[in-house]
């Protein structure tokens, strides 16, 4: 019979012992689960990558909505329980949900510790455990002032390099006299001290704040010895503490925390709780091995099989700061009866430490170099006597019996039960047994299959490891990759066959490469899609059910549906007639919102799609094109006003600017292309950070290329130095042909020229006049069949479906 | 869905382009009516389980279509998402009658409860 289990929290611990019990015990229980928090489960390990911008928050939900739903459980978000009615079994939200159980989970987690000193509740003072407080940081961040955090632990430092990757000036206060001092030596605690400063956090070590200083806001600290230390955000990472409120509160034992037995339970028989709100044995946990560990327990408990019970066993840390590589485990304090061996490389910025009793590993720091650690965490877990390898043990494994220095070597000679991802408690056996067993080939697919390396991915190079022992030849990192699972081919194998073979048409592609699938998937089409335009341009018929909807309907669509329009506006030069014309569109149609992009033109947000014919029919009329701001393809070529108006400018880079983009408009290109001309060295038009960029001197045009300001932030680099506008003009587009004819699908030119490299290209563009002259003419020839304009096209009818509803039911009057 | 089926005349299908898709507005929503390239019909709600986008916009491929929010594959056939992402839109009965297309509004009405 279905019982009713409620679960209060909704963090990694009950998510994780969720997956194990609907696997062990399916349709036992119909669960529901109260969240105070107002979203779904996501990995909390990952919030320093979210803060820094290595991930974002889409990228660390580990269950989304879907999950709940095909789980059949209801899921309460931004519901806090305050009451557990233990005689009538039922709990009570605050906003006034009452639910019965059979069997309670509580899992509320922990709290940060505030310290209590004066201007504690200040705005600006907050602390580091879940996104919200990530979204503070980040909005903190963009003023670029100062920072504070308090806390050199774990989550401190963490904090601190993310602030400090967002642009702020972080001073981090550790009340220790080192860093990490729970989980490093004084060694090690100062080699981190040193690479934090590298990157220009300042450390002050045995700080004692006094109190935190301001009037409506955080102004600042003021530590002990009457210090002041301005700030406008201060991070509270000194520790956290198990929630165990709402257990006290409802008459169960509670120590520090929740206590419960090796079984996960209260001291109520129908109430468990695990994951850092838990005290199991004396000791409260914050890493999520162990936390894991209690969810695989209390899973199996809840689904009636008692055997498991939870054991305490020591979990590795690792920092989570890129570039920063350090592990330790384990107890590492001196004493009379334990030996140590150490190894130091000052040039290399290595420390190695192990500690010893009886000849045994009981403790283990590493820091720069570490990645023999899970083999002396093995060594350790298993209390192996190492006496034998005493004089080559600190070198690590690949010393050990004179084996080679074959870098594999030393996870080959793992037992199988060592554990090589520690966050989700996975062991070598268990990987390479689900590669051979489901005959697993990628990364991901082994991430899918056995959760190693799919949570803090520090792992990632010993899983990639263990797939070359187990799989040999048949995995290789650095093979092709694919252009999907359509194809073995990559990229540039197509491009390659496209020519050689003269396909013309994508099911020729499909054919003759011998595609997997029938006809393809949204990753391959758009691409073969744009390799045909740009290899064929007089000969291949646009395929437009393969390109994406935005180049389906010469719009971009937004996140309700709707669709923005952006008009070209050459060299971002307009006038009151142009601009009349908008703002008559903009009147007529009711046009939500009208916005000024930072290419210099103007965009008209919240239009529906079936208006679109006729926001171009009345835009057209005033001659306005289409600006392809959705388009891989030539986006726009921003400009300064130049010599006509500036007293600094050299070049008449506004003219130039417009006559560039009159030239190119319409050519699709592998991902999108924006310019820019600056009139003197300035660089009013921001070319330096553009696709292909033009900065005019008193000599003459310096043209830039490969720069980025998106996703990566990188600076152009120069292409050459050419006299004139003509010459500019030509060098720029035989540049453009060469990325056409060698980009891949989607590859921006920077990535692009990283990969064929900044001297072949200057080489072919600069260097080689025929080559030049033969680009620049494949070129224009294919701007014949390009330069038509897509909005006037469809004015006229063309596509007409697309914009329409296929019919309208269930509207008796508005049917017709 | 009973013998009594209700089915609602919607066109012909010629009017989508294959591997395409059409949309059909009704009380209780949108709904996303495509075309394979081997001719089938298959209709859904226009609503990815992700993020509410508008399915009948993607790229369809096979016997799916992606979302052109954020990828998301959607079959359909069963109206689920496909690889790794978890979650499912209503599949609508449609009949092709020699390229006369109607669906069923009858079980529409009733998933709009």
């Amino acid at each position: 019979m279905t019982q009713k289990l409620i679960i209060i929290g909704n963090g990694m611990a009950p998510g994780r012992m969720l997956e194990h019990l609907f696997e062990q015990a399916p349709g036992q229980y119909e669960v529901t689960i109260f969240n105070a928090e107002p979203r779904v489960n996501y990995d909390r390990i990952m919030l320093s990558p979210v803060l820094s911008g290595e991930k974002t928050y889409e990228q660390i939900v580990i269950h989304g909505d879907g999950w709940y739903i095909e789980n059949g459980i209801t899921l309460y978000k931004g519901h806090k329980i305050v009451a557990i009615d233990r005689a009538r079994k039922t709990v009570t939200s605050d906003h006034g949900v009452t639910e019965s159980y059979d069997k309670l989970v509580i899992a509320t987690g922990s709290v940060p510790f505030i310290i209590p000193v004066p201007g504690k509740d200040l705005p600006g003072v907050i602390t580091y455990r879940d996104i919200d407080d990530v979204q503070a940081m980040l909005l903190a961040a963009q003023s670029r002032e100062k920072a504070i955090v308090i806390g050199g632990g774990l989550l401190g430092l963490e904090a601190a390099a993310g602030l400090n990757s967002r642009g702020m000036d972080v001073t981090v206060l550790h009340v220790m006299p080192t860093l990490m001092d729970r989980q490093l030596d004084p060694a090690a605690g100062y080699l981190l001290q040193r690479a934090f400063e590298d990157r220009g956090i300042k450390v002050i070590t045995k700080a004692n704040t006094r109190q935190i200083v301001g009037t409506s806001k955080v102004e600042g600290i003021e530590l002990d010895d009457g210090t002041i230390i301005p700030a406008s955000l201060v991070v509270m990472a000194v520790g956290i503490r198990p929630n165990a409120a709402i257990a006290k509160d409802a008459g169960l034992a509670v120590n520090r925390g929740i206590v419960v037995d090796s079984g996960m339970q209260t001291s109520d028989g129908d109430i468990l709780a695990l994951g850092e709100c838990a005290e199991v044995d004396g000791m409260v946990y914050g890493l999520v091995a162990p936390l894991y560990d209690m969810a695989r327990i209390a899973a199996s408990h809840l689904a009636g099989d008692r055997t498991p019970v939870f054991v305490h066993s020591d979990t590795p840390t690792k920092l989570k700061v890129t570039g920063i590589n350090l592990f330790s485990l384990g107890d590492f304090a001196e004493g009379d009866d334990r030996e140590e061996i150490v190894l130091r490389d000052a040039t290399a910025g290595v420390y190695k430490r192990l500690v010893l009793k009886d000849n045994r590993i009981i403790g283990t720091v590493l820091y720069g170099e570490t990645a023999d650690g899970a083999w002396f965490n093995d060594l350790k877990k298993k209390a192996t006597d190492i006496s034998e390898m005493r004089e080559t043990l600190i070198f690590g494994q690949a010393y050990q019996g004179g084996s080679p220095l074959d870098p594999t070597a030393a996870v080959a000679a793992l037992p199988d039960d060592a554990e090589i991802c520690g966050c989700n408690g996975v062991c070598k056996g268990k990987i390479t047994g689900t590669i051979t067993s489901k005959g697993l080939t990628s990364l991901d697919e082994v991430r899918a299959h056995t959760k190693a390396s799919a949570s803090c991915g520090s792992c990632t190079g010993l899983v990639e490891q263990l797939m070359t022992i187990t799989l040999g030849a048949a995995y290789n990192p650095k093979a092709v990759q694919p252009m999907c699972g359509c194809t073995e081919l990559g990229h540039d194998d197509v491009r390659r066959l496209i020519k050689a073979k003269g396909l013309k048409t994508i099911p020729a592609v499909m054919q003759e490469l011998e595609w997997k699938t029938s006809c393809g998937c949204a990753k391959c089409r758009p691409a073969l899609n744009y390799y045909l335009v740009c290899d064929w341009p007089d000969e291949y018929a646009d395929d437009y059910q393969s390109r994406f909807i935005n180049e389906r309907v010469h719009a971009n669509i937004q996140k309700d549906g709707t669709y923005s329009v952006v008009p070209r506006m050459w060299g971002g030069v307009t006038n009151a007639g142009e601009l009349r014309a908008i703002a008559d569109v903009v009147d007529k149609f009711e046009i939500p919102l009208v916005k000024v992009t930072g290419g210099q033109r103007i965009d008209l947000l919240g239009i529906e799609k079936d208006d679109l014919p006729a926001v171009w029919a009345d835009l057209g009329k005033a001659g306005f094109i289409s600006g392809q701001a959705y388009a891989k393809g030539l986006r726009t070529v921003k400009t300064c006003v130049g010599s006509d108006w500036c007293r600094f400018g050299t070049q008449d880079s506004t003219g130039l600017g417009i006559r560039i983009e009159k030239f190119m408009w319409g050519s699709w290109t592998p991902a999108k292309l924006k310019l820019a001309v600056s009139g003197c060295p300035r660089n009013c038009a921001e070319a330096t950070c553009k696709d292909i960029g033009v900065i005019c001197v008193d000599s003459g045009f310096e043209i830039h290329f490969a720069g980025a300001a998106g996703l990566d932030i990188k600076g152009t680099d120069v292409l050459g130095l050419v006299k004139t506008e003509d010459e500019a003009l030509q060098y720029i587009v035989a540049l453009t042909q060469m990325y056409r004819e060698q980009g891949r699908y989607l590859e921006r030119i920077y990535k692009w020229a990283k990969r064929i490299g900044l001297d072949e290209i200057r080489r072919q563009i600069m260097g080689d006049a025929d080559k030049r002259q033969a680009y620049y003419e494949r070129f224009v020839f294919s701007q014949k069949f390009a330069q038509v304009d897509p909005w006037s096209e469809r004015v006229s009818g063309k596509d007409k479906h697309e914009f329409r509803p296929m019919a309208t039911v269930g509207y008796p009057e508005a049917a017709e | 869905m009973g013998v009594d089926m209700n089915w609602i005349a919607i066109g012909d299908i010629s009017d989508i382009p294959l591997r395409g898709a059409r949309c059909v507005k009704t009380q209780q929503g949108k709904i996303a009516v495509f075309r394979t390239a081997e001719n089938e019909v298959f209709a859904i709600e226009d609503h990815c389980p992700h993020k509410g986008g508008p399915l009948s916009q993607g790229i369809v491929h096979g016997t799916a279509v992606t979302c052109p929010l954020h990828n998301w594959v959607i079959s359909l056939e069963t109206g689920k998402a496909l690889g790794a992402d978890n979650g499912e839109v209503r599949t609508i009965p449609v009949r092709n009658d020699n390229g006369a297309l109607s669906i069923a509004l009858e079980s529409l009405m009733m998933a709009a409860e």
